[in-house]
C-alpha cells in the first residue's frame, strides 16, 4: 500500500518545474528527503528552498529576515547573549515570539533543528504575503490580521503564536507563572511582572470580543446561533428576557464595578434597597468580601443605611424613555 | 473446479454478513462469489457521493434496500465550503426511483436535499421506512409534508442538525390518521411551531415510538401531555425547558417524567430554567446519554444534575460545568465513554468560566471507559496531555480545541508536540484526532510514527514545513480522511505522497501553500483522483502556477470528474496544460 516513491538518499534540490518535466515521482521524493537531510544541519539553504515553493511572491525583505534569523541561530544551546535578545526586540514581534519560544527550550535535537523550525516558520509569512498580494480571499486568516495581538500591534498577516507570551518570556526570564493576563484565565497564576506592558498592548489591540477567523473555533452554525439567542435572553439589561430572570445592572457612584441584580427575586422596594445596601456596603466601608462576619455585617448595614437614607446615596433608575427616575415613585409591579 | 458449492447455501451464509468490509472481502474471493454477493447486498454505504456514480452502484448492486451516503467535506460544518459547492442527492433519488422500487432506507449526511427529492422519495418507494438527514439542507417543510403524507410505513424521520426552511408548521399534520408506525421522530432542528394537537395525536397513535426529539417551540408545560401518551419512550429531546414558575406545572412535569421508566437519553433543554430541573431527577439514574449542550445552566446546577446520573455513558455539556463539575462527573459516572464540552462564549477575548485542562484530566483519571473526547478550552499543557494519555490508553477519538490558535503549553510555553505525541504513542487504537495549540513538525513525526490506526486527522494552524505533511502521509497507514487548514504545507509533501491519496477517501487543504501548478500536476498524474481547486478569486489560470490555491479537495473516485461543479471549483484533469516558469 505504501508507495515505493520515497528515496532515502539525499540528492540535490530540484524545483517543482524540473520534477514535472522529468515526470518522475522519485525526484520529488528525493527532493523532499534532501530537504530532510538539510534540516538536521540547520543550513540556511533550507529556508530559501521552502520559500521557493512560493518563490515568485516572497518578499525580498522577508527572505532577508529568514537568512538573518538563520545566521543568528547558529550557536550552541545556551549561548544566547542578552544582546541577541534585544536584537530580537527590533524585529517584528511575530517573528520575535517564535524565536523566544524555541531558543530558550533546551532540546536534544540541538539548536540547529530549532533554528530550522524558526526559519521555516518564516515561510508562514511568505505565504501570507502571497495571499495578501492577490486580494483578500475570504477564508485566509493571514489577511485578516484581526486575531493578531502583539505589542507592535501593527503588522498584519502574521501568524500569531504564543503572542504576548513570547514577549513576556523575554522580559521576565520566563518564570513558570508567566502567563499573560490576556490569555486564558487560570485561577492560580496571575503574572505580576511585565503586566504593564501587556496591559498596555492589550487595551490598544485587543477588542472586548475578538473578530473572528472564518470557521474558528470549529463550531457548527446551528450551535453558534442557538447560543447567541440563548445568551441574549439571559443577559438582558433593559429587562425583558424570558420567563426566567430579570437582570438589571446597578452601579454606585465611586464603586469600581457594576453589579447585576435579578429583580424577580424581590417583591418590594424595601427588599431591593436592602439587598443593594448589602451589596454595595463593601465599597463604602472599604471591605470587599462576598460575606462578612455577621457582627461586622450588622454594623456595616446600619452605617450604610444611614449613609443611604441620609444625604449621600439615592437609588435612581433609567426608564424606557431614558429619563432618570427616583426609585420608589412607581408601584413595584 | 471439482464440486460446486450451491449458490443458495452461500447466499444463506452471506445473509449473516452485515459488515461492508466483510462483504467486500467476500467479493474478492472469486468471480462466482462476487456475483452471489452483489445480488444479495442490501445495504450500501457511500462515504463520498462523488466517489462513485448512481449508475455504477445500481449496476453492481441491483437489490439494495438501504443507502447511506455522505456529501460535503467535514469542514463545510464550519463554513469553509462556499454555498453551491455540490452534494446534490437528486440524481441519486432519481436513479434509484427506477432501479430500487423496494428501497426502505435513505441516510444522508451533509448533502443538499430539495423538496423535489423528498417528494420523489415519498412517491417512489412503497415500503419506505427510514429517512435520516444529518446536517443536510435545501429543503422546506413542504418536502417534509410530502414524506409525512405519502410514506405510509414510515418508521424513522430524523432531521438532526439539518437546516429546514420553515414555511409552515403544519407539515406534521400531514401524517395520516392511520399512520401508526413511527418509531423515531427528530425535529429538533426545525424552527417553526408545529400544531401541538397534531403532534399529540401522532404520539398517541404510535405505540412503538421510542425516540422523540422536539424542537424549541414546544412549550414545557405541554411536555407532560406527550410523555403521558408515550411512557415507552427511550430517547427524549425536550423543547424549551422553561415556563412560568408554577407548582402545578412543576408537579405535572415531575409526575410525567416518573412514568417514563425506559428513558435512556435526554436532550434539548433550551432556555432552561433551573427551578424545573428537579422535575426530571427521577429519570437520572437510568440515563445513559445526556445532551446538555444547549443548556445554559451554571456549574452548581450542572454538577448536581450529572452527579445523579450514575449510568451515564455519554455527556455533551457546555463549559459552564467547569473543572469542579467535571471532577464531580468523574466521581459519579464511572461508565462514561464519551464526553463533549462545548464553549459557551467562544468568541470572547477572556475566559468566562473556570474550565481548564484540569477538568479533562480529572475525567481521564476517574472514568476508566472514557474513549471519546471533544473538548474546547483555553489553555493546555504537555503535562496534562501526557497524563491523559497515560490514564486512557483506550482512547479512540480525541479532539481538543484550544480556542486561541497556536497557543503554547501555558506552563512551559513550549509547543504541544510532546503532549500530542504522548497521546498517539499511548493510545494505540486511536482512530480520530483533532489538534490545536502551538504545534511544530515534530508532532507530525510522532503521529506518522505511532498513529497507525488513525483514520481521521484534523489539523489547523500547525506545523512548520512540508515535512509535517510528509510525516503524516507517509506514516499513517490507516488514514482515510485528512483535513488541513492554515498550515504551511505545500507542494513537495503532496506530490511525494500522491499515491497515498488513492488509499484515502479524501484530503482537504485550505489556506495552505499548495500551488496551482502542483494541483495541475497531481490531477494529471493521478487519473483516479479528482483534484478540485476551490478558488473564489476567479480562474486559477489567471494567476501564475506558483500561486497557492485557496482550497484544495482531493478524493479518489471511479466516477470521473463531476459535472455539477459551481463556477469557483476547477477540476485538474489529465488534459490540463502545464506551464513551467
Amino acid at each position: 500500500m505504501s508507495p515505493p516513491l520515497l528515496g532515502i538518499e539525499g540528492h540535490s534540490q530540484c524545483n517543482v518545474s524540473l520534477m514535472a518535466s522529468s515526470a518522475s515521482a522519485d525526484c520529488i521524493s528525493q527532493n523532499l528527503s534532501g530537504l530532510k537531510e538539510h534540516n538536521y544541519f540547520g543550513l540556511s539553504d533550507c529556508s530559501s528552498v521552502d520559500s521557493s515553493a512560493v518563490s515568485s511572491v516572497v518578499d525580498e525583505n522577508k527572505k532577508n529576515l529568514n537568512l538573518k534569523a538563520t545566521e543568528l541561530r547558529l550557536g550552541l544551546p545556551g549561548s544566547q547573549s542578552p544582546d541577541r535578545d534585544s536584537e530580537f526586540a527590533l524585529l517584528s514581534s511575530g517573528k520575535l515570539d517564535e524565536k523566544q519560544l524555541f531558543p530558550l527550550v533546551p532540546s536534544k535535537d540541538g539548536i540547529c533543528l530549532l533554528s530550522q523550525k524558526t526559519v521555516v516558520s518564516g515561510n508562514k509569512r511568505g505565504f501570507s504575503d502571497t495571499v495578501d498580494g492577490f486580494s483578500q480571499p475570504k477564508s485566509s486568516i493571514f489577511s485578516d490580521g484581526n486575531w493578531m495581538f502583539n505589542a507592535a500591534g501593527s503588522e498584519s498577516g502574521q501568524p500569531k503564536l504564543g503572542g504576548n507570551a513570547g514577549i513576556n518570556v523575554m522580559l521576565t526570564n520566563r518564570s513558570s507563572g508567566a502567563q499573560p493576563s490576556i490569555k486564558a484565565e487560570v485561577p492560580a497564576k496571575a503574572p505580576q511582572e511585565a503586566n504593564d506592558k501587556m496591559n498596555g498592548s492589550n487595551t490598544n489591540s485587543v477588542p472586548a470580543s475578538k473578530a473572528q477567523v472564518v470557521g474558528w473555533p470549529p463550531i457548527r452554525s446551528f450551535r453558534k446561533n442557538t447560543l447567541a439567542t440563548t445568551s441574549k435572553n439571559n443577559d438582558e439589561v433593559d429587562g425583558k428576557p424570558g420567563p426566567g430572570a430579570l437582570f438589571v445592572k446597578v452601579s454606585m457612584d465611586g464603586a469600581p464595578y457594576l453589579r447585576k441584580v435579578d429583580l424577580r427575586t424581590y417583591s418590594t422596594y424595601k427588599e431591593l434597597s436592602s439587598a443593594l445596601e448589602k451589596m454595595f456596603s463593601c465599597f463604602t466601608l472599604g471591605q470587599c468580601g462576598p460575606q462578612g462576619a455577621s457582627s461586622r455585617e450588622v454594623m456595616s448595614e446600619t452605617k450604610l443605611r444611614d449613609l443611604l437614607h441620609g444625604s449621600e446615596y439615592v437609588l435612581t433608575y433609567e426608564d424606557k424613555d431614558g429619563d432618570w427616575m427616583l426609585v420608589g415613585d412607581v408601584p413595584w409591579e | 473446479m471439482g464440486y460446486s458449492f450451491p449458490e443458495e447455501a452461500l447466499e444463506h451464509v452471506l445473509w449473516f454478513l452485515s459488515s461492508d468490509k466483510d462483504r467486500n472481502s467476500v467479493s474478492l474471493v472469486c468471480k462466482s462469489w462476487y456475483e452471489i454477493e452483489r445480488w444479495c447486498r442490501r445495504r450500501v454505504f457511500v462515504g463520498n457521493c462523488y466517489a462513485v456514480t448512481p449508475e455504477i452502484v445500481i449496476r453492481r448492486f441491483p437489490e439494495v434496500r438501504a443507502l447511506e451516503m455522505k456529501g460535503k467535506p467535514h469542514f463545510a460544518d464550519f463554513n469553509l465550503v462556499p454555498e453551491g459547492w455540490g452534494a446534490y442527492v437528486y440524481p441519486w433519488i432519481s436513479a434509484m426511483s427506477v432501479a430500487y422500487p423496494w428501497l426502505e432506507e435513505i441516510k444522508l449526511k451533509r448533502m443538499v436535499v430539495t423538496d423535489e427529492s423528498l417528494e420523489l422519495i415519498s412517491k417512489s418507494f412503497k415500503n419506505f421506512r427510514v429517512l435520516v438527514l444529518s446536517s443536510c439542507e435545501g429543503f422546506t417543510t413542504d418536502g417534509l409534508a410530502s414524506i409525512a403524507a405519502n410514506c405510509s410505513n414510515l418508521r424513522e424521520l430524523d432531521l438532526r442538525d439539518s437546516e429546514v426552511e420553515d414555511l409552515s408548521g403544519h407539515w406534521l399534520s400531514h401524517f395520516p390518521d392511520n399512520c401508526t408506525s413511527l418509531v423515531s421522530l427528530n425535529m429538533s432542528c426545525s424552527g417553526s411551531e408545529v400544531s401541538f394537537s397534531a403532534l399529540e395525536r401522532l404520539v398517541a397513535r404510535c405505540p412503538n415510538l421510542r425516540t422523540l426529539r422536539l424542537n424549541r417551540a414546544v412549550p414545557l408545560e405541554k411536555l407532560p401531555n406527550l410523555l403521558r401518551r408515550a411512557p415507552q419512550l427511550e430517547e427524549l429531546g425536550t423543547g424549551a425547558y422553561s415556563a412560568e414558575i408554577r407548582s402545578d406545572i412543576y408537579s405535572n412535569l415531575a409526575e410525567a417524567f416518573s412514568f417514563c421508566k425506559q428513558l435512556k437519553g435526554l436532550s434539548g433543554f433550551w432556555d432552561v430554567v433551573p427551578a424545573y430541573l428537579p422535575a426530571m431527577y427521577s429519570v437520572c439514574s437510568g440515563l445513559t446519554s445526556l445532551n446538555l449542550s444547549y443548556a445554559t445552566l451554571q456549574c452548581p446546577d450542572l454538577t448536581k444534575l450529572v452527579s445523579q446520573c450514575h449510568s451515564l455513558q455519554r455527556l455533551w455539556v457546555l463549559d459552564y460545568i467547569e473543572d469542579s463539575g467535571l471532577e464531580a462527573l468523574s466521581a459519579s459516572c464511572k461508565d462514561l465513554q464519551e464526553l463533549r464540552v462545548f464553549p459557551s462564549d467562544p468568541f470572547g477575548a477572556e475566559p468566562n468560566v473556570f474550565l481548564t485542562e484540569q477538568g479533562l484530566v480529572s475525567v481521564s483519571e476517574g472514568c476508566p471507559k472514557l474513549q471519546s473526547v471533544l473538548y474546547f478550552c483555553r489553555q493546555m499543557s504537555n503535562a496534562a496531555l501526557i497524563t491523559i494519555a497515560k490514564n486512557r490508553p483506550n482512547m479512540i477519538r480525541f479532539r481538543l480545541c484550544i480556542i486561541e490558535p497556536q497557543v503554547p503549553d501555558y506552563l512551559t510555553l513550549e509547543p504541544l508536540d510532546t503532549g500530542f505525541g504522548a497521546i498517539v504513542k499511548s493510545c494505540k487504537e486511536l482512530r480520530r484526532l483533532s489538534m490545536s495549540g502551538l504545534l511544530t513538525d515534530r508532532v507530525f513525526d510522532y503521529i506518522g510514527t505511532h498513529a497507525k490506526k488513525l483514520e481521521m486527522l484534523s489539523i489547523a494552524f500547525a506545523g512548520d514545513s512540508d515535512l509535517g505533511l510528509h510525516h503524516v502521509l507517509s506514516g499513517c497507514d490507516s488514514l482515510r480522511k485528512l483535513e488541513i487548514r492554515d498550515c504551511p504545507f505545500g507542494d513537495k509533501a503532496l506530490l511525494a505522497n500522491a499515491a497515498k491519496l488513492e488509499t484515502m477517501r479524501s484530503l482537504w487543504m485550505s489556506s495552505c501553500s499548495v500551488s496551482y501548478g502542483a494541483c495541475k500536476l497531481l490531477g494529471q498524474k493521478m487519473p483516479r483522483l479528482n483534484v478540485e481547486v476551490i478558488d473564489e478569486r476567479g480562474p486559477p489560470d489567471s494567476r501564475p502556477d506558483s500561486c497557492p490555491v485557496e482550497k484544495l479537495y482531493v478524493y479518489r473516485t471511479v466516477g470521473g470528474r463531476r459535472i455539477d461543479m459551481p463556477g469557483y471549483v476547477w477540476t485538474m484533469d489529465e488534459d490540463s496544460t502545464l506551464e513551467f516558469s
